[in-house]
Formats: C-alpha cells, sequence, structure tokens
C-alpha cells in the first residue's frame, strides 16, 4: 500500500517537472459518465504551488505511518487506514486539477469521505466517534454551500467549467462570494466556522493530523484562491471581509492554543492561526485586484501561497514530532511530559525547528511568508482609502501580536514537554522514534532551511502562480522579484546563522578553557527541588489567558484551601471552544427540537431512502 | 571606502559602547541616591571578569541552556546592523529591514525563554511566562510605531520609506515638520517599548536579584562565567539599540559632519541613558498586573498616532 502511494507520489513529482520544464499542458477533456457535462482536467502554476505540499506531506506521512500505525499492532484498521489515507491523496490531487464543477465536486466528496474515515479509524473510542461526526457534518454543510456556488455559476455562464465571471451581475457574485466563503472557510477552518477542526485533529492519528492540518484543509484555501481568480475585478468589501476574518482567525486561533493542554489540539488551534495569516495574504491580494495596485496583489498573493507551502511543512513536521512523543509515552498531555530532549533528542530538535518556523522567526521559511504579507500591507499605507485605513492599522499589528503569541505559545509546549526534567511516569520509558519517522521530519526540517534561507529558489513558481491568478503577466517592477527583497533575506539568515557560529565557538572554547561542574538547579536555595515543581504549560499560559478571558472565557476549578491542615485538592483550568459550545451546540439542539417530528422519516431503511429519493426527483422533473 | 570605513565604525560603536550604558545608568542612579557609585566601566570590568570564570551547570539543563545566550547576543547584533546610527546609513539595509529587526529580537526572546525552561526552576518559569507576555504586548506597539513613521517619511516623500535608513534617514526634520504630533506619540511610546524590552522600572527591577517580582534577572538565575557575560553583554546591545532607536527619532542627524553627527548620536545615546536612570531613581516598580494595561495604553496611544496620519 505504502509502495503504491509512494509511486503515486513519484508520478505526481514528474507531473509537475513537466510542468516546470515545458509550461502549462493543454486541458484534457473527457466525456463524463452523466449526460451534458464534460470533465476537464487542467494542471497551472496554481495546481502545481497546491500539488507539491500534497505530495510532499502524503509521501512523508506514508513512511511515517510504517512504524507510527504498523500493521501489526493494528491489525483492526492498518489496512482501512492505508486505503482511505491514499484515496484521500489521490481525491486531492484530482481536486487541484479539476476544471470544472462537477469533476470539482466529486473529487471535494471523495476528499471529504476519505478524510472522514482516516480520522475515524479508531472508532471504539466515543470521543473520536463524536469528533468525525462534527467533522463530517461541517464538511457537509460546506458541500452544500459548493452546490449553490457552482449552481448559480452555471446558471450564470451557462457552463459548469471555470470560466470567468465578467458581466455576471454584482448581486448574484456577492452571493457566489459568500456561499464560497463559508464552503470553502468551513474546510479551511476559518473562524467562527473552525468547530470541526480541533476536535478531528486530536483525535486523528498524528500523521493523518499532519495530512488533514498539512494539506486537506488548504483545498480550502485553493478553492477561494481559484473562485476569486475568475472575477476580474471584485469589489472592495470582498478584500476587507476576507482580511478582517483573517485577523480574526490569526489572533483568536493562537489566542485559543494557548489555553490548550492537549498537544495536538494545541497545535490544530496553530492551524487555524496560519490559515489566518493566509487569508490576511489572500485579503491583500484581493483588494489590490480592486483598487488596481499590482504590488499588493503580487505581495499578498505570494506570502499567501508561500505560507501555505511553509504552513504545510512546518506544521506536518510538528505533527510528525508530536506524534513520537506520543507513540514513546502514550499521552497527549502536555502537562505529564518534561525533559524529553535527553531521551528523545532528534524528535526535540526537529519540533524545534519547526516550533522557530512557525513562529514566523528568521532563519526558516515562516519568516519569508510573513514578510511578503508585511511589506504588501505596508505598501497599502501609499494608497489614501478606507480599505487601506483598515488594511494597515489593524492587520499589520495584529500580526505582530500573533507572532508574539506564538512565539509565548511554541515556547510553553517545547519547554513543557522537551526541556525540564520529566513530570511522572509518561516520561519514564520515553525512546527517540525510529529512522521511518525521523527521516520525514529530516526532509520537512531540510525544506523548512531551504526556504528560509533562499527564498529565490520558490520565487519563480509563485510569480507564475500570481500571474494564472490575475490572468495576465504582471509587470517588471511589480515582480515578486522587484518588490521583495529576496537576496537580503538571504543575506540576513546567512549573517544571523554565522554570528550564531562564531559566537556559539566562542563560548564553546571558553567553557572548555575553564573549570566546569555540574550540581542541582538554583532553587533559591532549595535544596531538594522536584519535577513537580516546574512550571507547568498551564501556569505558564495563565497570564496571557487572562488577558483573553473575554474571548476564550476559561473555566477554572479552584477549590479554597481553608484549614491550617488542608486535604488533598484538586485544580484545574481548560480552555473550551466558545462558538462550538455557546453558539453552534444551542442552535443545533434547538434545530433538534422543532424538527423531532422528521425522526419519524428517519427509520434507517435504505430502500425507504431511496425511495425518498426517487420521489424527489421525479417532483423537481415534473416541477420543471 | 568611504562606506566601509563608516560601516566598520558602525560595527566598531556596536561593539563596544553598549556597556557603557549600563554604567551610566548606575551612576545617575547612585548620584540620585547621593552615593558615590561604582565606576562607569564597571560593566567592562564585570565583563572580562565573566568570560575566564569556570562554569556549574545544572544536572536538568541540555544544550539548550548554553544555547540561549549565545542566540540572544548574536540576535541583538544582527538588530544593531539594522538600525541607523550616527550616520545615515546602517551596513544591513533593504525594503522591508524594520520587521527582520523586530522579528530578530524575537528570535532571541524565544531562546532566552527556552533556555530559562531548560532548568526546571519554577522561578525561571515564572520569569519566562512574564517575558511571553510581555513580549507580545510590546511587539505590537513597535510595530504600530514602524507604521506610523514608513507613513510620515511617505508623506514627506522619502524614496525608500520601507526601511530603517529610509525612515530615520535624513528628511527626519521634513518628518517632523510633516506630523510632529504623531512623531511625539511614537517617541514616548518607543521609549515606554525600551523600559519593557530592556527590563528596567517600572516594569521590571534589574536590581532584585532572587526575588519573585522580577522578569528578565529571574530568567537568567542558573547561567553564569562565560554564558552570564554573554547575556549581560547581549542585554547591553540591546538597551543600546532601543536607545539608538529613540535618539534616531528625537534629533535629526542632517549635518554633513560625519564626527559632528556621531558625537551628537553618542551624547544622545548617553543622556537616553541618563534618562532610564532617572526614571529608575523616581519610580517605583509597578505592580505585576498593572504592566499589561501600560502596554495596551503605549498601543493606543501609538495607534491615535497613526490615525491621525492616516486621516490626513
Amino acid at each position: 500500500m505504502a509502495v503504491g502511494l509512494l509511486a503515486g507520489c513519484g508520478l505526481g513529482v514528474a507531473a509537475i517537472t513537466q510542468f516546470l520544464i515545458g509550461g502549462a499542458s493543454a486541458p484534457l477533456s473527457l466525456q463524463s459518465p452523466i449526460a451534458a457535462a464534460r470533465f476537464t482536467i487542467e494542471i497551472d502554476a496554481i495546481s502545481v504551488v497546491f500539488l507539491v505540499p500534497i505530495l510532499l506531506v502524503s509521501a512523508g506521512a506514508v513512511v511515517y505511518g510504517l512504524s507510527y500505525w504498523k500493521q501489526s499492532e493494528h491489525e483492526e484498521n492498518g489496512r482501512r487506514l492505508s486505503f482511505w489515507l491514499g484515496l484521500l491523496t489521490a481525491a486531492m490531487m484530482l481536486l487541484v486539477a479539476a476544471r470544472d464543477g462537477i469533476l470539482f465536486l466529486l473529487a471535494w466528496e471523495v476528499m471529504a469521505v476519505s478524510a472522514y474515515f482516516c480520522i475515524s479509524v479508531e472508532d471504539e473510542d466515543a470521543n473520536t466517534r463524536q469528533a468525525s461526526w462534527l467533522y463530517l457534518s461541517a464538511s457537509h454543510l460546506a458541500t452544500l454551500c459548493l452546490f449553490g456556488v457552482f449552481a448559480l455559476m452555471a446558471a450564470a455562464t451557462g457552463t459548469f467549467g471555470f470560466v470567468s465571471l465578467t458581466g455576471v451581475s454584482p448581486a448574484l457574485m456577492n452571493v457566489m462570494f459568500l456561499l464560497a466563503l463559508i464552503g470553502f472557510g468551513t474546510k479551511a477552518g476559518i473562524m467562527p466556522m473552525h468547530i470541526w477542526l480541533p476536535g478531528a485533529h486530536a483525535q486523528a492519528p498524528s500523521h493523518v493530523s499532519a495530512i488533514m492540518s498539512g494539506v486537506v484543509i488548504k483545498m480550502g484555501i485553493y478553492g477561494l484562491v481559484r473562485m476569486v481568480s475568475l472575477v476580474d475585478v471584485p469589489p472592495v468589501w470582498w478584500g476587507v471581509v476576507l482580511l478582517t476574518l483573517g485577523v480574526i482567525s490569526g489572533v483568536l486561533g493562537v489566542a485559543f492554543a494557548i489555553g490548550q493542554h492537549d498537544i495536538k489540539r494545541l497545535l490544530a488551534y496553530h492551524s487555524i492561526e496560519n490559515i489566518g495569516i493566509i487569508v490576511m495574504g489572500l485579503g491583500l491580494a484581493v483588494l489590490g485586484r480592486s483598487l488596481g495596485r499590482p504590488d499588493w496583489v503580487v505581495l499578498g498573493m505570494a506570502g499567501a501561497l508561500l505560507h501555505v507551502w511553509n504552513h504545510a511543512t512546518f506544521k506536518s513536521l510538528l505533527f510528525f514530532s508530536a506524534g513520537s512523543v506520543i507513540h514513546a509515552t502514550h499521552t497527549r498531555e502536555i502537562d505529564q511530559l518534561g525533559g524529553l530532549q535527553k531521551t528523545m533528542p532528534a524528535t526535540a530538535f526537529f519540533f524545534l525547528i519547526g516550533a522557530v518556523a512557525i513562529c514566523g522567526l528568521p532563519p526558516l521559511n515562516g519568516f519569508v511568508s510573513e514578510l511578503f504579507i508585511y511589506l504588501g500591507l505596508f505598501q497599502s499605507l501609499a494608497v489614501e482609502s478606507k480599505a487601506s485605513f483598515a488594511a494597515a492599522a489593524f492587520a499589520a499589528p495584529a500580526l505582530a501580536l500573533i507572532g508574539g503569541l506564538a512565539v509565548a505559545c511554541f515556547v510553553k509546549v517545547y519547554g513543557t514537554v522537551f526541556l525540564g526534567a520529566g513530570r511522572g511516569e509518561h516520561v519514564q520509558h520515553a525512546h527517540e522514534a525510529s529512522l521511518s519517522m525521523t527521516g520525514p521530519m529530516a526532509v520537512l526540517a531540510a525544506v523548512c532551511v531551504l526556504i528560509g534561507m533562499a527564498p529565490r529558489l520558490v520565487a519563480p513558481l509563485l510569480q507564475q502562480a500570481v500571474n494564472t491568478w490575475t490572468g495576465k503577466v504582471v509587470p517588471e517592477v511589480y515582480q515578486l522579484a522587484s518588490v521583495a527583497p529576496l537576496g537580503w533575506i538571504s543575506v540576513g539568515a546567512a549573517t544571523l546563522v554565522g554570528l550564531l557560529a562564531v559566537i556559539g565557538l566562542v563560548l564553546h572554547w571558553r567553557l572548555i578553557a575553564a573549570e566546569r561542574a555540574t550540581s542541582l538547579t538554583w532553587d533559591c536555595g532549595y535544596a531538594a527541588p522536584s519535577p513537580r515543581m516546574q512550571y507547568t504549560s498551564s501556569s505558564f499560559a495563565e497570564m496571557l489567558v487572562d488577558l483573553f478571558r473575554w474571548a476564550l472565557i476559561p473555566q477554572k476549578h479552584a477549590p479554597r484551601v481553608r484549614a491550617l491542615f488542608p486535604d488533598d485538592k484538586e485544580f484545574y483550568s481548560h480552555t473550551p471552544d466558545i462558538v462550538l459550545d455557546r453558539v453552534v451546540r444551542p442552535i443545533v439542539a434547538f434545530l433538534y427540537r422543532v424538527f423531532f417530528f422528521f425522526r419519524y422519516m428517519q427509520q434507517g431503511n435504505m430502500q425507504a431512502y431511496l425511495l425518498y429519493i426517487l420521489v424527489m426527483l421525479v417532483v423537481l422533473l415534473m416541477w420543471r | 571606502m568611504n562606506t566601509i570605513l563608516l560601516n566598520m565604525i558602525h560595527v566598531a560603536v556596536v561593539l563596544t559602547v553598549p556597556p557603557l550604558l549600563l554604567g551610566v545608568i548606575n551612576k545617575t542612579k547612585a548620584w540620585f541616591a547621593g552615593r558615590r557609585g561604582p565606576p562607569v566601566l564597571q560593566p567592562y570590568y564585570d565583563l572580562r571578569k565573566l568570560i575566564v570564570k569556570g562554569s556549574v551547570f545544572s544536572e536538568t539543563t541540555t544544550w539548550v541552556f548554553r544555547f540561549g545566550p549565545v542566540v540572544g547576543l548574536a540576535t541583538a547584533l544582527v538588530a544593531a546592523a539594522i538600525i541607523p546610527l550616527g550616520q545615515r546609513d546602517a551596513p544591513l539595509s533593504f525594503v522591508g529591514d524594520m520587521i527582520l529587526f523586530a522579528y530578530v529580537l524575537s528570535l532571541g526572546r524565544f531562546f532566552t525563554m527556552a533556555a530559562a525552561l531548560d532548568t526546571g526552576s519554577a522561578f525561571e518559569g515564572m520569569g519566562s511566562a512574564r517575558e511571553a507576555t510581555y513580549g507580545c504586548l510590546a511587539e505590537p506597539v513597535l510595530l504600530f510605531g514602524l507604521l506610523v513613521l514608513a507613513k510620515v517619511s511617505m508623506m514627506a516623500g522619502v524614496s525608500e520609506s520601507l526601511s530603517m535608513n529610509g525612515m530615520l534617514g535624513e528628511s527626519l526634520t521634513k518628518e517632523w515638520s510633516v506630523a510632529g504630533a504623531s512623531m511625539l506619540l511614537v517617541l514616548i511610546s518607543w521609549f515606554i517599548v525600551l523600559l519593557v524590552e530592556n527590563s528596567r522600572i517600572p516594569f521590571d527591577d534589574p536590581n532584585t536579584h532572587l526575588e519573585l517580582t522580577m522578569i528578565h534577572e529571574v530568567m537568567v538565575l542558573d547561567h553564569c562565567g562565560p554564558a552570564l557575560a554573554m547575556i549581560l553583554y547581549g542585554a547591553a546591545v540591546r538597551l543600546f539599540i532601543f536607545a539608538a532607536l529613540v535618539v534616531r527619532l528625537a534629533i535629526p542627524l542632517q549635518s554633513g559632519f560625519a564626527l559632528w553627527n556621531w558625537g551628537l548620536f553618542l551624547v544622545g545615546v548617553l543622556a537616553v541613558a541618563v534618562g532610564v536612570g532617572i526614571v529608575e531613581s523616581i519610580m517605583a516598580r509597578l505592580r505585576l498586573t498593572v504592566i499589561p494595561n501600560l502596554l495596551v495604553g503605549a498601543g493606543v496611544l501609538v495607534a491615535f498616532g497613526l490615525v491621525l496620519v492616516l486621516s490626513h
């Protein structure tokens, strides 16, 4: 199975190489089994940009899964998982190549359903069942909206193909945009449509989480990118809405992440944050398109697309290394871990690379894409308009806040899980992950370093994708190589690395020159410090969670300590998802009561359901 | 030739001057308290003493603990290469360099906090949690200020308005005359950022070693010898960078004479150090819970500055 998937990825790489060498392929059009529809397939620069992470992460996940989810250890579901994983990858590859609504929706549904079976692989656990059901319902809500989008598109243009929407009435376009925003936004996990994301990412096996977070949610972004590219001059408010949603997802995503103490839930909330950053870039590009500013378009779009790559690499790297930790310790609770740097040095190092990259810090790849978006936001100062006011005044400092919060969150995770002393029996038997798990991590980490040190390598492809997106070649002065300091990023990164090496060597030299001793940690005179005295992730995050309590509404269970010799007391704090618990659940409960009588029709008989469909079709045909 | 010489002066100043600021601050505080105080050059003596000392490492720590001070110093030096000092141009200058400036300092903070957590001490965890919190709040203030400067320099017609050289460069007089109020708001809020980022009173107390009230000092409790020397030196460079930012913003250095510019700049930086010393002498440390309010306040202040220039 794994070999087959790797071979498939290899074929995909061959296709990409052919595109990079030979340029765009001619569209391939096939007669579909459905009357009056043709399936069209084409690979352009935007497809390639999304194909690369699909192939990279899927191939990595397959190799990783060989030891993480061994068939011998998971006899009941190992084969099932690899089947759905393969189908998921294939569906995504088809999705980015599809050039008509019907084929797109087909691929979309196959992707959604196979992702469901990947998430629900451990369905003996009630939490997993709940999370995967939530995913499936959210996913179908999204599909419903997309049906609307493509139906409206076909009605307006007369074809299911992706053709320019010039001339379509503005009201219709706005409806299509809103439907697409809900449909694609739910898949991408834009706040407040993210409700399915934390649970599904936490309950799935780690390599599935890596694919989900690394590429599946990016398909929502792909849909938005493709959709907007069909509109020549979108209304200004589209860009403003996207920017606002991006800022909300970014800031609240990372704020919720800080409140988590399940390592995979935490990483899942960071996906929401990074989707926020990508949507900010996209919003800026759309604004640039509306206002005729090619430099915003280039910087925003290139930043968004590069961040798609970057997030795919560092987030799957983080999920892989978190998976190794879970594999070795059998817990996802950050506060139960600690000191793993010593027993799992390679995993710890790769997690550190991923953590620095996701915080957007130089010299790694996250910095490059965030720099593009920052530059675009700064460029928006040059124009006097309300849109630029919104863009600059809120988005750029919000991005800075996101960066600061991400640093806090990842220092918290890395510090609590890997540094200090181990907290309890889970870490006792921790061992380094096997080569087939560390190997994919090493490849992803290398990509993070490579893009961070030499962004010039990826610039031509990004520029080509931007050209495809705008439908014309961007003038020389506004091309990515002219508006972004690609060479200087490398110079800055090289200076930093050089200084690190020199100062590190000086410290090393001074350390070996003088005498060295080891001792206990200095705990202000306390001679017998224990691991339980360490700061935990909850205590680390307490001040920040408190600052954001207006949005997070954290729950604390803190008993009062009264007597001189009090009994054992327990304290715990928890940050639930407010959108899910306070908005969605009450609405669903209400709908459940109102539509209770429908249960009469839902008896679980297959023949009855088929009959309903037939009756419905006949009624629709008669009505037409 | 001239540029090479100027860059060499830049590097030399960055490497030699920073510890002097710490000495000046201490002297100012001593003077306010009516003491004689340590000599102004005491920080240099301390550094020389620490660098030859032996080290004691905690058994809990790993390589991250030793790497922390290295990153702290290296990032501070990179940041110092981006800011124009006495002369117009900084050695490392390009469109968007202000983002590298902010993020490279953030990288230093990341590893300083990680090194603190590596000891497994509750105190250092505490310090690192506080540093994380205040860092998050200080970063947007810095960025709002950069946005204001970018906009003002665009209004003043600077060609490279999206780099530190352009923003703090030769048309500063014009920038002040175009949007003086906003510039003043940036200046005030950046002085607050200077105090936070360098752990000075009223946010933190650099003197109270071994107490639970402080932030930066508690994070480096376990470091000693050469590693501590690097931390001290890195902290001095950080202070110097922010002082340089404030000076470049406040004093337009536009005379044609390099020597005069450098002299004026150095006097300005030392004056900032005296200012920090005065603040520390006349103010008490704030309660920890109040600090976020002050930082958010500074952010809102400079956001007003942005609104002023945007509605221009």
